[in-house]
């Protein structure tokens, strides 16, 4: 809306500046036929009738090829007028797209819609770039800038040299002077200012820059190069060659990124897991369900946002995590009251037992949510990402799960260090009898520490929902992995448990890029279980008493 | 049972009187034609395939208030294989040996089809499978309503080397890893190099079903990506995994202007109800689309929302197959006069039926459909929007031309000649 408003007036004052000019009858004429090619011939015809309306250099032109871009450009079925159509309620209000005067309203079956497809995309936004390189707003200076880059069309060089004496913002200007030296690489017949252009965009360590500087060194079928020029192609070639360790060293810092939100996602699982499992002794088969249900909460959730407080959608996730860890919890504690209890001691009926609980809580979400993925949002702050240098990006959903797990994890140590209930809880799992004989009421705790347990495990499965598909079977994907990592980090430990998750994540990540996704899970394997061959009791083994009943 | 009890009483009575009005014919035990519906209806592949049962409960339910067939009532006899590939095959025996149904419609994934295959060919019964697959098999006793790869992949590359989308000379194959990613992409392969595509770019990545950590190979992407050439990625990833995957996509700012995906198990079913803002442009090739404005597509969607009570379910390409296969059947029943599986084959070659999405389908004697193309980009709706489709039909091909030892076979059930995978014709006494 702001987008045509502002247009709006940049139109009022372009057509104040024409009519001061008095331009002929033909050249408005002329204007109309430009909107109309738009609308008429393939895809090609199309995105060369974008190409000639961005070179009349009319402003007109901009309010037409975003209302192209956003579809909302149509040809009406009774006259064959071009016209721009906004939604108003049920009904489109129709302007004519040649000077924006409102001709009435349309429902959408009176109206065709021009079609776009990638390539006239393309086409408008380099076009939209032309036309705004000179804009006031800073922001659509820059944007236009990197649509001119992608674009490189000869005709935008002398708009580019303007634009670029007068930017006076630091940052669009070497933007700019990077879209001009790729154009001037990929269309100037001159060698002298192809060679400058680019020790220029060499200054850029980008993987788009790159594959501009790349595209000099493509080969024919037969092996020849396309690019003729020997003295470009050896200034590319150097250029690409200083580059490409630089970039190596960034993407060794994508790998790692990649490698620390993996352990985090795993850490995220295990954590639960190292309080049931490693904690009690619990070989809890149900704990990947505690995620489930988490997981479900937050749709749950989400979907009372969305009905009810639409515009508070963006906080649902602080108001899931909460209810993620009471409804997890609670259920943890029905389940070790309802039957673990009776089974402590015996780890093989625990196993079926807990393995049976599985099956239940699964079909149970089936019936109530149905066999299919429910489809939880992400919130705002959590899409898209931070793009560094090189090309690599840090997205925002797996940072929040990285600085969320750790968080979790402090929470965690706090409660067990600081707390009665963690003194209660650690004196009963070390000395049991002790701890009852000075008034610890050991089955309350056993119960509160399997539901501690479950709870975070409820408040990992608000994490994973952002990431993974939430379906029944969504604990399932992460029981293996969470165990691994209990059993690898050393049972019974939380510091265990944190370097383990991370370690694995690591390793996992830079093996994949060799190894592939599939054989990169294998080694992984193989990895632990021949460190378990040697260390049987993980990474950090719990010495004393505990350890030896 | 699926038949609720005011609906069988209908049944026993419409039976009671088909029976009464045709004493005169021989086979009076069988009072309905039965239909097999073997799709999961729980585990992994529910997501897909519950919605080809109500899709196959939907085309029964239409034709018995219509009178039937045969002046019989159809009735469907639902199992569920639960994904689980080995179940599919005990499912698929006891559909034919012991609920005696006359026809099955099922299966989604290639490995169901190859695990009930032999007990399919074993019994003589005659299987409807439903979806795009890798090709590259020929049964006597399969009809395959869905596109095979010269129908999906093939004109989907070619139209992304095309001018119009965007002149791609690199490429990314994306597979989960199993056998229709991995034969789509050998004859992928081989397709490129026929047309000069150099080895080197060319890359293949394959990942576990459920993969929800793309990452790294979105990064790997990337980086393939800024080589100098226009590149595009073809998609055989299959199930949930796509969702990660297209949030990845988009949160790494991978736009489909600079780096195309053209996904073949990417439909509406699948982007319903995921923002498809950041993935406007994304690519998918099928037979059919929701979005196609034909008067039967139309009347098609009005009766699935009707039967579904909901107004937001979409259609997607597998229920236009399921859609095809079944009233070509029903013509096919009609002609032959009888359900017998081989005299119904025979009438099945040649039958014609409207396509949803323009034009008419053909079912050739390779036991595959003649059908359309069509290429669509993902919209802000979730809806894909044609920008290629072919100008015909497109024959589907059982054996491709594009791997050498296949290019040699020949798919062809016409009687007395019967072969699906020889070079010469051969011809075998029926035995039954």
């Amino acid at each position: 809306m702001t987008g045509i408003k502002g247009s709006f007036v940049a139109l009022i004052l372009a057509v104040s500046a024409i009519w001061l000019i008095a331009p002929s009858q033909a050249q408005a004429q002329d204007f109309d036929a430009q909107v109309r090619a738009l609308t008429t011939g393939g895809y090609s015809a199309k995105a060369r009738a974008v190409t000639a309306l961005a070179a009349t250099a009319d402003p007109r032109a901009i309010p037409v090829l975003e209302a192209l871009l956003e579809k909302k450009l149509y040809t009406r079925n009774s006259d064959g007028a071009v016209v721009i159509a906004e939604e108003k309620g049920s009904v489109l209000l129709l302007r004519r797209a040649v000077d924006l005067t409102e001709i009435g309203e349309a429902s959408t079956s009176d109206l065709k819609s021009v079609r776009v497809n990638n390539r006239m995309r393309r086409a408008i936004r380099g076009a939209l770039g032309a036309l705004t390189l000179l804009s006031t707003d800073p922001a659509k200076r820059r944007s236009a800038a990197e649509a001119v880059f992608k674009a490189k069309d000869a005709a935008m060089v002398p708009i580019l040299d303007r634009a670029i004496a007068r930017e006076t913002d630091a940052k669009i200007k070497t933007i700019m002077q990077k879209a001009l030296a790729s154009t001037q690489l990929t269309t100037s017949k001159d060698t002298e200012v192809r060679v400058a252009a680019v020790a220029k965009l060499a200054e850029f360590v980008e993987q788009d820059v790159q594959s501009v500087i790349g595209s000099i060194l493509v080969k024919n079928g037969d092996g020849s190069f396309v690019e003729t020029d020997v003295k470009v192609r050896a200034a590319a070639s150097v250029a690409l060659e200083r580059m490409e360790s630089t970039l190596a060293s960034y993407r060794m810092i994508g790998d790692l990124f990649r490698g620390i939100s993996l352990g985090s996602v795993l850490l995220l699982a295990a954590v639960g897991l190292a309080i049931t499992f490693g904690v009690m002794g619990v070989i809890n088969m149900a704990h990947g369900e505690m995620l489930m249900l988490g997981a479900y909460t937050t749709f749950v959730i989400q979907n009372l946002f969305k009905s009810y407080m639409p515009s508070a959608f963006d906080y649902s996730l602080t108001v899931a995590v909460p209810m993620a860890f009471l409804v997890a919890g609670a259920v943890g504690v029905a389940m070790e009251r309802g039957i673990i209890r009776h089974l402590y001691g015996r780890p093989l009926e625990t196993l079926l037992a807990t393995w049976g609980i599985s099956l239940i809580l699964r079909q149970f979400v089936r019936s109530i949510f149905g066999p299919t993925n429910r489809e939880v949002g992400n919130p705002e702050w959590m899409s898209g990402g931070i793009e560094l240098v090189g090309g690599v990006v840090l997205t925002y959903n797996r940072i929040w799960i990285i600085v969320f797990s750790l968080l979790v994890l402090g929470a965690l140590v706090l409660v067990l260090r600081y707390t009665a209930f963690g003194l209660q809880m650690r004196a009963r799992l070390l000395f049991c009898r002790m701890a009852s004989t000075m008034g610890i009421r050991t089955n309350w705790v056993d119960a509160l520490t399997f539901g501690l347990g479950s709870g975070i495990a409820g408040m990992a499965g608000v994490a994973l929902s952002q990431v993974d598909n939430v379906g029944p079977n969504l604990g399932q994907a992460y029981i293996v992995d969470s165990f691994m990592v209990v059993v690898f980090g050393g049972v019974g430990n939380l510091w265990g448990t944190l370097v383990g998750a991370f370690s694995l994540g690591i390793i996992n990540k830079f093996l994949e890029p060799f190894a592939g996704a599939v054989l990169g899970k294998i080694l992984v394997l193989i990895v632990i279980i021949l460190f378990i061959q040697k260390r049987p009791r993980g990474l950090f083994a719990l010495k004393g008493r505990a350890v030896e009943n | 049972m699926q038949l609720s009890k005011s609906a069988f009483k209908a049944t026993v009575a419409a039976g009671a009187l088909a029976l009464a009005s045709f004493v005169a014919q021989p086979s009076l035990a069988a009072d309905t034609i039965k239909v097999g519906v073997l799709h999961s209806l729980s585990g992994t592949m529910a997501i897909s395939e519950s919605t080809l049962k109500d899709t196959m409960l939907m085309l029964i339910d239409d034709l018995n208030k219509k009178g039937g067939l045969l002046g019989k009532k159809i009735e469907p006899v639902v199992v569920d294989p639960a994904s689980n590939w080995p179940l599919f095959a005990e499912k698929m025996r006891e559909l034919l040996s012991v609920h005696k149904v006359d026809v099955v419609f099922g299966n989604w994934t290639s490995v169901s089809r190859k695990s009930v295959l032999p007990v399919v060919e074993e019994l003589n019964g005659m299987l409807f499978y439903p979806v795009q697959y890798e090709g590259e098999e020929s049964s006597r006793n399969v009809f395959y309503t869905g596109a095979a790869p010269n129908q999906q992949a093939i004109p989907a590359v070619e139209y992304l080397m095309s001018e119009d989308g965007g002149s791609a000379k690199r490429w990314v194959l994306l597979g989960t890893d199993y056998v229709y990613p991995r034969t789509t992409n050998k004859i992928l392969r081989a397709f490129l190099k026929a047309k000069g595509v150099a080895e080197a770019d060319i890359m293949e990545s394959y990942t576990p079903f459920g993969h929800s950590d793309w990452q790294t190979i979105v990064a790997d992407v990337k980086k393939f990506a800024s080589a100098g050439k226009k590149t595009a990625v073809v998609s055989t990833i299959n199930g949930d995994a796509n969702v990660p995957f297209y949030k990845e996509l988009a949160n790494q700012g991978i736009k489909a202007e600079d780096i195309p995906v053209v996904a073949f198990s990417v439909g509406e079913e699948e982007l319903s109800g995921f923002d498809t803002k950041p993935l406007v442009g994304h690519l998918a090739a099928w037979n059919y689309f929701m979005s196609v404005k034909t008067p039967e597509n139309k009347a098609f969607i009005e009766k699935w929302h009707a039967f579904t009570k909901n107004k937001k379910r979409v259609t997607n390409d597998p229920m236009e197959a399921h859609y095809i296969g079944f009233n070509m059947w029903v013509q096919a029943v009609k002609q032959a006069g009888t359900t017998n599986v081989d005299a119904v084959r025979q009438a099945m070659y040649g039958q014609k039926f409207k396509n949803l999405a323009g034009g008419i389908a053909v079912m050739n004697t390779n036991h595959h459909l003649s059908k359309p193309v069509l290429i669509g980009e993902i919209q802000e709706d979730g809806q894909f929007e044609t920008v290629w489709s072919t100008k015909g039909v497109v024959k589907g091909d059982a054996w491709s031309n594009f791997i050498p030892e296949s290019a040699k076979l020949t798919a062809d059930w016409t009687y007395p000649w019967v072969c699906g995978n020889c070079e010469k014709p051969k011809y075998v006494e029926l035995t039954n």
